[in-house]
């Protein structure tokens, strides 16, 4: 059904442009609700609806390279309150990014939902359509107001997927993730676009910078930057993390849907578009609030990392990592150089998949051997060596070592901390990070590969099921492969960075 | 027939309300929907044709034949058909919901006088809202009143008919106060059309300096304030919604307060005139901000502690009637269309929720809370509708109570009040609590026993549409015109 | 009191704020051609004091209505104009009778309307304390809040333990 729209997206529905990916997921939401009798169905359904979405992502990125510009006014709610989409780099970022892991994350959430045999699967699917919906229109979104209502339908739509397993400590966990990033965002957030709405009269994203030729006061304006950034909580820099790992109860699938694909990066995307097209490089150059992110980046990268370094649960461990590693995109854009903002883009694309990897091994660790610890994972690497070895794939990615994607974008991060006249103590944390991150990883693999299996534990390979499997190797050949080749995400972080800063990188 | 209209709106349901008695019960039903329908069809034309007419002037309809300072004159402008509309089209709604959840909760004998009192204060309910003579609004405050009395007191248990009684004790004194109120005004320019009123003080404003046009103020306030519950005024309401039929909550819930709120806008731009609150009597207005939000805060922070849906969201109500006065106090463009929105977006929103209370009243025989429990696989449309209506409640973007927050906002940022801003947020939270509360039982609650079935169509349809409303109010910009254009009538 | 012989109120100086024996006489003489407002305000407070402090529901009914009665009243004092005939039409008027001013009848319409408005709520009244005293055996307040309140707390206590076990609070961390 949804396979019909590309099809006529030749026709009168390519005027709709960005606004296709958003509406072809509400439909793949309706197609789910439809088929809930049916499984095999739903979950074609969700298949086709993540292969149709990407399909026109790519079809929205080539013609944006090929010069068009692509917009649809969409519906405009009131004067000065509109949902429009808009097609552009840091969008494409984004969009691309999201929608590509979606279709491997469906495919794994069907083999870990159907081995586990878990209840309550129409909702499940269901909410993630919904989810991806909320992803694309975000990062189409023309304005603030999209932006931040797209936001909110994200949060709220994850909720159900968190609590899914509805056991007391799912509840508690959820509880916590909706009360934090609900929270701050209406205590925050809204107050924040109303600010800039009071200043600006307007909350149309422009290249420059909406706030760019307004004249009002810097505290008041470092106030709007402080709410916008810590109202995204998804960003989770601290002290706004909690969330983050509290959301750890939820299905592994949603975990890695959550933690490196659509939730965290809707953070760290919406802070990105904040920099670059709410307050612009110069205002916030002006107004010093590049430094308040870098220091609030560098804080975050430190200390998350040496929480991490204490965490047992294999799960929790690597929520502490993504607070650690999303603080680099904070950094990357942050930094106020070109070099760093490629950087910082390029870590949203290059973290996610290999964090999403990292989730997939901890969920096939625990389908297979029902392992959860750290400290349980003696040997396993024999009887899983699929799963660990991607695992240290995407572990060699998040320390930033060759041949991984991490170390692409780590690579332009210290190049841009090195053009920053303060880089020298960016530089350090990037190098202490680097050491922590093989701190807490390294482990991991030694114990994996390198120690014996416990007395009693039968040998012989026992993977997770196939869908798992093939997904989760897609993601690591999918680190690997972002390093040999990173053209499509390089060319538009370069985009984006150019247009902020100029020719200079 | 259509220079009738502005009469006919009125009359048809006030002469269905005298035939429902001779009809069967079958009957009688079908005579309240059709005469609420031909009512909400005239509204709508009514609308339209407002719109139609140049900027400041109105619909006129002398009644009788009597011209307006001696006869009693019926007036529609944008304001008030946008009132009209509303209160005709949830009348209609709540007569369609209300066929099988009276029969089970009305004794049969009374069935039809319920469905003459219901005509009778939705009659009541618009008249207030047509008529442009002070007595003449008055005289219908007392029909919408004495009728909501009875239609309360009809409820099961027997605390109805004490929350009927105290509802008519601080009904009748605000009566009074208003009464009171119309007599000063008389006292002082001599005439009871509104609009010869407001000639009188256009020709004389150093009346706007007489302590008796001030007392006449202060009493219409006071009046209008306790008719409309408040805070802190509103003690005769939660138990009032509770304690009522279901029928009644909901049409109670979504109306009967906002035309309260709706006459003190009449009386105090139409009447007394924008330069009489700005210069004649700030007091007044800063009382309002501040009862405004002191609602606005308080009314979703008692809710939360209720244990009884019906008590939880009456106490919601009395916050949300904070933002439909909210306006008032701002007294700018933005913030009057925040609450001239809120008309139609907290109908729709509370309306939808009423009708959920009722659902449940219906199949699960009780309102209390914890009966949400499970509804999430029992009745998923229902459960989907509390969702929406929850979620315009506290206001999610791309809901209408959303578009309501944003508006009144941008007012009190114009107006300088910047106060006003941790109110809207604080409200949203403590909202997002007991909507979280609600939605956790409905949605994730362990459920056990076996799936009993939706309540019938004909309830879940009309509720239906006003959950629709929820969303289609928030998208498209239907009622954002209509509230800009009363709005800039008004000023 | 003030002291045997001496002056009821202080003497009036340049510097005194309180009213001197001139306003005082001023209000007198208020009193005396103005009564009916004076009555007017203390039947009303009466009627006020009656409606929110009495415990009994027919003695609130009551105090509505000496509330209604003083509205009735003020609404009468200020269509009535000194000397005035009724406002009523002649088909031959009596000779001399030309130029004699007639009351304001329209206050006495309104009250006409505001009568029956009022003998309808007292009838709503008085027809639901007849149906209180039949579900509670009383018509005083406290005892029927009471009542309630004991009802309710027992359905509140059991709603509590109910949702408690649906929500399963034991979630809490």
């Amino acid at each position: 059904m949804s396979g019909a729209v590309p099809l006529l997206g030749g026709l009168d529905l390519a005027g709709l442009g960005p606004g296709l990916p958003p509406l072809v997921c509400l439909l793949g939401l309706l197609g789910v609700v439809a088929a809930r009798r049916r499984p095999n169905l739903r979950e074609g359904v969700s298949l086709a609806t993540a292969g149709v979405n990407f399909a026109l992502v790519l079809w929205l990125y080539a013609r944006h390279r090929a010069g068009e510009t692509l917009a649809w006014e969409g519906f405009s709610l009131a004067p000065g309150l509109a949902l429009s989409f808009r097609v552009d780099a840091l969008g494409l970022v984004f969009a691309l990014v999201a929608s590509g892991l979606w279709i491997l994350n469906t495919l794994y959430s069907i083999g870990y939902m159907r081995a586990h045999d878990e209840p309550r699967q129409t909702r499940f699917y269901a909410c993630f359509a919904l989810a991806i919906a909320a992803v694309m229109g975000a990062a189409f979104s023309a304005n603030l107001f999209g932006l931040f209502a797209f936001y909110e339908v994200l949060s709220l739509c994850t909720y159900p997927l968190v609590i899914h397993a509805q056991t007391p400590a799912a509840r508690a966990g959820a509880r916590k993730y909706l009360t934090l990033l609900l929270g701050a965002s209406i205590g925050l957030l809204l107050p924040g676009l109303f600010l800039v709405y009071h200043l600006a009269g307007t909350l149309d994203f422009a290249p420059g910078g909406l706030l760019a030729g307004v004249a009002a006061a810097d505290g008041t304006l470092v106030l709007a930057f402080l709410l916008l950034v810590y109202g995204m909580a998804k960003c989770a820099a601290l002290p706004l993390h909690g969330w983050l790992p509290a959301a750890m109860v939820a299905p592994t699938p949603v975990s890695a849907l959550l933690h490196a694909v659509a939730v965290v990066k809707m953070g760290v995307f919406g802070v990105s578009r904040v920099v670059f097209h709410v307050f612009g490089p110069e205002t916030m150059a002006r107004i010093g609030a590049d430094d308040l992110l870098v220091g609030v980046a560098c804080f975050t990268i430190v200390v998350a990392s040496l929480i991490a370094l204490a965490q047992d649960d294999l799960k929790r461990r690597l929520a502490y990592s993504t607070v650690s590693q999303l603080s680099y995109v904070l950094l990357g854009v942050g930094l106020g150089t070109g070099a760093g903002a490629v950087g910082g883009l390029l870590h949203i694309g290059m973290h996610a998949t290999s964090k999403i990897t990292l989730f997939f091994g901890a969920g096939a660790i625990y389908l297979a051997c029902h392992k959860t610890r750290v400290s349980e994972l003696d040997g396993i690497g024999r009887r899983m060596p699929i799963t660990l070895t991607a695992f240290a794939i995407g572990a060699l990615s998040m320390i930033g070592l060759p041949p991984t994607a991490g170390f692409v974008s780590k690579l332009f991060l210290v190049r841009g901390a090195a053009a920053d006249p303060a880089g020298a103590v960016v530089l350090a944390v990037l190098v202490a990070s680097a050491l922590l991150n093989a701190a807490y990883f390294l482990p991991i693999l030694w114990r994996a590969f390198f120690r014996p299996l416990p007395a009693g534990t039968e040998a012989g390979v026992h993977e997770a099921p196939w869908p798992c499997v093939l997904a989760l190797s897609l993601t690591a050949l999918g680190t690997v492969g972002l390093f040999l080749g990173h053209g499509p995400l390089l060319d538009l972080a370069r985009a984006v960075a150019h247009a902020a800063f100029g020719g200079a990188e | 027939m259509d220079a009738q209209l502005p009469a006919l709106v009125i009359v048809v349901p006030l002469l269905a309300a005298l035939l429902v008695p001779l009809a069967g019960r079958r009957a009688a039903w079908g005579l309240v929907a059709l005469a609420l329908l031909l009512a909400f069809a005239g509204c709508v034309r009514l609308l339209v044709r407002a719109h139609a007419l140049p900027e400041g002037e109105a619909i006129r309809y002398a009644l009788g034949g009597w011209a307006a300072p001696v006869g009693i004159e019926y007036v529609v402008d944008r304001l008030n058909a946008l009132v009209l509309t509303m209160l005709s089209g949830v009348a209609f709604l709540v007569a369609l919901w209300m066929r099988r959840s009276t029969a089970r909760e009305i004794r049969p004998p009374a069935v039809t006088g319920y469905y003459s009192v219901f005509l009778l204060m939705a009659a009541g309910l618009m008249g207030i809202t047509i008529t442009g003579d002070v007595f003449n609004l008055y005289v219908f405050l007392e029909i919408a009143s004495i009728t909501a009395y009875v239609l309360i007191a009809m409820g099961r248990r027997r605390q109805a008919l004490y929350a009927g009684y105290s509802y008519l004790i601080l009904g009748s004194l605000g009566a009074t106060f208003i009464l009171l109120g119309i007599g000063h005004l008389y006292m002082a320019t001599g005439t009871l059309a509104m609009a010869d009123i407001a000639a009188v003080f256009a020709r004389e404003p150093q009346l706007y300096d007489s302590s008796v046009i001030r007392t006449a103020f202060a009493f219409f306030t006071v009046g209008l304030a306790l008719k409309m519950a408040l805070f802190p005024l509103h003690g005769w309401q939660p138990g009032a919604y509770a304690e009522a039929p279901s029928a009644t909550s909901v049409f109670l819930a979504a109306t009967a307060t906002k035309v309260s709120a709706y006459a003190l806008y009449r009386v105090a731009f139409t009447v007394f005139g924008v330069r009489f609150l700005e210069t004649g009597l700030p007091v007044v207005r800063d009382a309002l901000l501040v009862m405004a939000c002191s609602a606005i805060v308080v009314g979703p922070l008692l809710a939360i502690r209720q244990h009884d849906l019906k008590r939880l969201l009456a106490y919601s109500s009395v916050g949300q009637i904070g933002y439909v006065v909210l306006g008032l106090a701002l007294h700018n463009a933005d913030g009057l269309t925040g609450s001239f929105l809120h008309f139609w977006n907290h109908a729709a929103a509370k309306g939808a929720l009423f009708c959920v209370a009722g659902a449940l009243a219906y199949r699960a025989g009780t309102t209390q809370v914890a009966a949400l429990k499970g509804l999430g696989r029992r009745a998923p449309l229902t459960a989907m509708l509390l969702t929406v209506a929850a979620c315009s409640m506290v206001g999610v973007p791309l809901t209408a109570g959303f578009l309501t927050k944003w508006y009144l906002a941008r007012g009190a940022l114009e107006a300088g009040q910047w106060a006003v801003i941790p109110v809207l947020l604080a409200s949203s939270l403590f909202t997002a609590v007991y909507a979280w509360r609600l939605l956790q039982l409905a949605w994730f609650a362990d459920e056990d026993g076996p799936v009993a079935e939706d309540v019938p169509w004909s309830m879940r349809a009309p509720s239906l549409v006003l959950g629709a409303a929820c969303l289609v109010l928030g998208v498209a910009p239907l009622a954002l015109p209509v509230a800009q254009a009363a709005a800039e009538a008004l000023l | 009191m003030p002291d045997a012989g001496g002056p009821l109120l202080p003497p009036a100086g340049p510097a005194a704020a309180v009213p001197g024996p001139a306003a005082f006489a001023d209000v007198l003489g208020w009193l005396a051609t103005h009564y009916n407002y004076a009555i007017y305000i203390l039947l009303m407070m009466i009627g006020l004091y009656a409606v929110l402090a009495k415990g009994n529901l027919v003695k609130k009914v009551i105090g509505l209505n000496l509330l209604q009665t003083a509205v009735f009243l003020f609404y009468l004092s200020i269509g009535k104009i000194d000397g005035a005939t009724a406002p009523v039409v002649w088909t031959d008027r009596p000779p001399g009778a030309e130029g004699v001013p007639y009351e304001n009848p329209v206050p006495h319409v309104l009250m006409l309307t505001a009568i029956v408005v009022g003998v309808s709520v007292t009838a709503v009244a008085l027809a639901l304390v007849v149906r209180i005293r039949e579900a509670y055996g009383t018509v005083d307040e406290g005892e029927i809040l009471a009542s309630d309140e004991a009802q309710e707390e027992a359905e509140s206590a059991r709603a509590e333990a109910q949702e408690a076990a649906a929500d399963a609070a034991g979630a809490r961390e």
